[in-house]
């Protein structure tokens, strides 16, 4: 079974994103950039399905900007074994992704494609959901187990009230959670080999795609700031503010 | 101008959340009908026809619905949206599940989970992690929305719209519920309780987060939430996660225990009323966005709290 994984380059979980002054966005230049940490959960879970003898080729796809290279690059290097960059500069949303991703999908005909179930940027959490539906495939979204049993996948899912098992005939889309796995780190040597590995560059052209968003920014502002409050000495002042501010 | 609101609800009874998606599409506007999709769900369907505001209620009932799988919602509502404008479902876990795909088939681009709505074509919504928002204007011809629940007023009581059946796709589906298993507890749910005290990592073991969380939290009948790193480290169980990728909570009061305050956490905590952090180091981010902060060791300011409130 092929498995592909679309992964998105973001900014790094640990940099504090800022607003620029003219209201347009946050501010990218000179930031850490990263893989969504959601896709790297995704590669990962990719590569021990290989591991495992389930999988046979993993494909890791990128729609971005020339840079988004570098994201198929770590996927290579965690274990991918080519890439294909969809390049553009221009602003890319869940539903053109999705089209793009269906596209290549209708070509390479894998048995799973595993996204992330949301990118910390944008935070939409659509584009596993979409992709299934323009192929017609059922979803395993938030995902923390995914067991291959027989031609079925059972996916065992983070929902609000608990876990929730669901049985996905396949083809299928998976959409991975914070506790599907712990992604291994990519080793110098595999970093190396990750150099001579394939990665196909595109356009949303080749595959017939039109990418126009259907969301204009208006703008973007800095959320209400919260003042910090005040430091207290012992647990009876707390209870008595706490009770003063009406809380308890 | 019509709006469908995909309703939140157990069959037996209606969730919160679907009050919540109303107050939003009432501000969108139009004739607003609420589609509760279930299995015996009339109690559900006669609790949502109670809700201000609601032009009629349809009742989609039939036991592919009980635990409706995303797949079998796509089926349903995607026919049901020629006669409406805009689609308003809740951002749980359901929602975002079956939302996109009803999107997509639809071509539109989903807006997910929005703070305000500001006209018929733009909303707002935050991105990374709340550090920014966004607003945002579609150009579709219908709206897929989903409702960020904390940023929305619980409706109003009504005077009873009528409830109508619609028929149900009795399917197979490409995907099958086949369990579930639910973290039982008394304790009021996140998305709607008034108080929290969420856990984090300092508690180290799972013992010690029932043994300290759990007094405090019934002594002030409080939600229990954790922090991912809880989570991840088996101290508590993944739908107690609060932050970017687990729940968005705003209780009035929300006691964070032993959370530095990473900005995933504070995604999900900080349009909490009153924020309480009981933190070992005066620098932890937490007490940044903290009313009243304790410095200290945690097992033993906890268990004197409890004991003194
Ligand atoms: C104000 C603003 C300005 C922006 N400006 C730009 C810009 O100038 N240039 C630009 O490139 N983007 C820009 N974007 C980002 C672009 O809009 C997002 O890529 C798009 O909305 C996808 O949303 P998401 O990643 O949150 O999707 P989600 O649905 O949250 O993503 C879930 C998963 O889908 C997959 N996925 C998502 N996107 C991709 C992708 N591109 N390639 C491969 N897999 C993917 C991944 O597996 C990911 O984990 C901007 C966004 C905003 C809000
Ligand atoms: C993609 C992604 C998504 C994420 N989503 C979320 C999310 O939704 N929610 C979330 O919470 N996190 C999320 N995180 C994780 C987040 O970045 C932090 O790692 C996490 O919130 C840390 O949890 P913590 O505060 O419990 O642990 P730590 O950061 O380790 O903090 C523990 C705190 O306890 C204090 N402490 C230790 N001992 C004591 C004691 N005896 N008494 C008092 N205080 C003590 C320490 O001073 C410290 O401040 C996400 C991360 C990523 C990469």
């Amino acid at each position: 079974m092929k498995v592909l994984v679309p992964v998105k380059r973001v900014i790094d979980y640990n940099v504090r994103p800022r607003v620029k002054p003219d209201q347009t966005g946050v501010d990218l230049a000179n930031v850490k950039m990263a893989m969504n940490p959601f896709c790297e959960i995704a590669i990962e879970e990719a590569v021990r399905l290989k591991e495992k003898g389930i999988a046979t080729e993993i494909v890791v796809v990128s729609i971005g900007p020339a840079q988004a290279q570098e994201t198929i690059r770590i996927g290579l290097a965690m274990g991918g074994d080519r890439g294909i960059l969809v390049q553009t500069d221009a602003r890319t949303e869940p539903l053109s992704v999705a089209k793009i991703i269906r596209a290549i999908a209708e070509e390479e005909k894998p048995g799973l494609i595993i996204t992330g179930k949301q990118a910390i940027d944008d935070d939409n959490n659509q584009t596993g959901q979409m992709t299934a539906a323009l192929l017609g495939w059922p979803q395993g979204t938030f995902a923390s187990a995914v067991i291959k049993d027989g031609d079925k996948l059972m996916v065992t899912r983070e929902v609000d009230g608990g876990l929730q098992t669901v049985e996905l005939s396949t083809p299928a889309v998976v959409t991975t959670d914070l506790r599907l796995n712990e992604p291994r780190f990519a080793s110098l040597p595999n970093i190396m080999k990750a150099k001579k590995k394939e990665i196909a560059i595109k356009s949303p052209a080749d595959y017939g795609v039109d990418i126009t968003p259907r969301l204009s920014v208006v703008k973007v502002t800095e959320p209400k700031k919260r003042e910090a409050g005040e430091k207290v000495a012992d647990v009876d002042t707390l209870i008595s503010k706490l009770k003063s501010a009406g809380a308890i | 101008m019509a709006v469908l609101v995909l309703a939140e609800h157990s069959n037996s009874a209606l969730n919160d959340a679907t009050g919540k998606v109303l107050s939003a599409a009432l501000a969108f506007g139009g004739d607003v009908d609420i589609l509760v999709a279930g299995e015996n769900a009339r109690p559900a369907a006669e609790a949502a026809s109670k809700l201000a505001g609601v032009r009629k209620v349809l009742l989609a009932d039939g036991a592919p619905y009980g635990k409706p799988v995303a797949e079998a919602l796509e089926a349903l509502i995607v026919p049901l949206m020629g006669a409406y404008d805009a689609l308003f479902a809740p951002a749980t876990t359901n929602g975002k599940n079956a939302a996109p795909r009803i999107a997509a088939r639809l071509d539109v681009m989903q807006i997910s989970e929005i703070t305000a709505v500001i006209d018929k074509d733009t909303f707002e919504r935050p991105i990374y992690a709340g550090n920014a928002i966004l607003t945002v204007r579609s150009s579709d011809a219908k709206k897929i929305v989903t409702v960020r629940g904390t940023a929305f007023p619980a409706a109003g009581a009504g005077s009873g719209a009528p409830i109508e059946t619609v028929a149900v796709p009795s399917g197979p589906f490409a995907s099958k519920f086949v369990r579930e298993e639910l973290s039982k507890s008394d304790r009021p749910e996140l998305a709607s309780a008034k108080r929290i005290v969420s856990g984090g990592r300092a508690l180290a073991s799972s013992d010690q987060f029932q043994q300290y969380i759990l007094p405090l939290a019934d002594k002030l009948k409080a939600g229990v939430g954790a922090s991912r790193a809880a989570v991840d480290a088996g101290y508590a169980p993944n739908d107690y996660q609060v932050g970017q990728t687990g729940k968005v909570v705003a209780p009035e009061l929300y006691v964070a225990v032993g959370i530095s305050g990473a900005i995933q956490h504070l995604a999900g905590m900080k349009d909490s009323k009153i924020i309480v952090a009981v933190n070992k180091d005066e620098e932890a981010p937490i007490f940044a966005v903290a009313d009243y902060g304790l410095v200290g060791d945690l097992f033993k300011i906890v268990p004197e709290l409890t004991e003194k409130l």
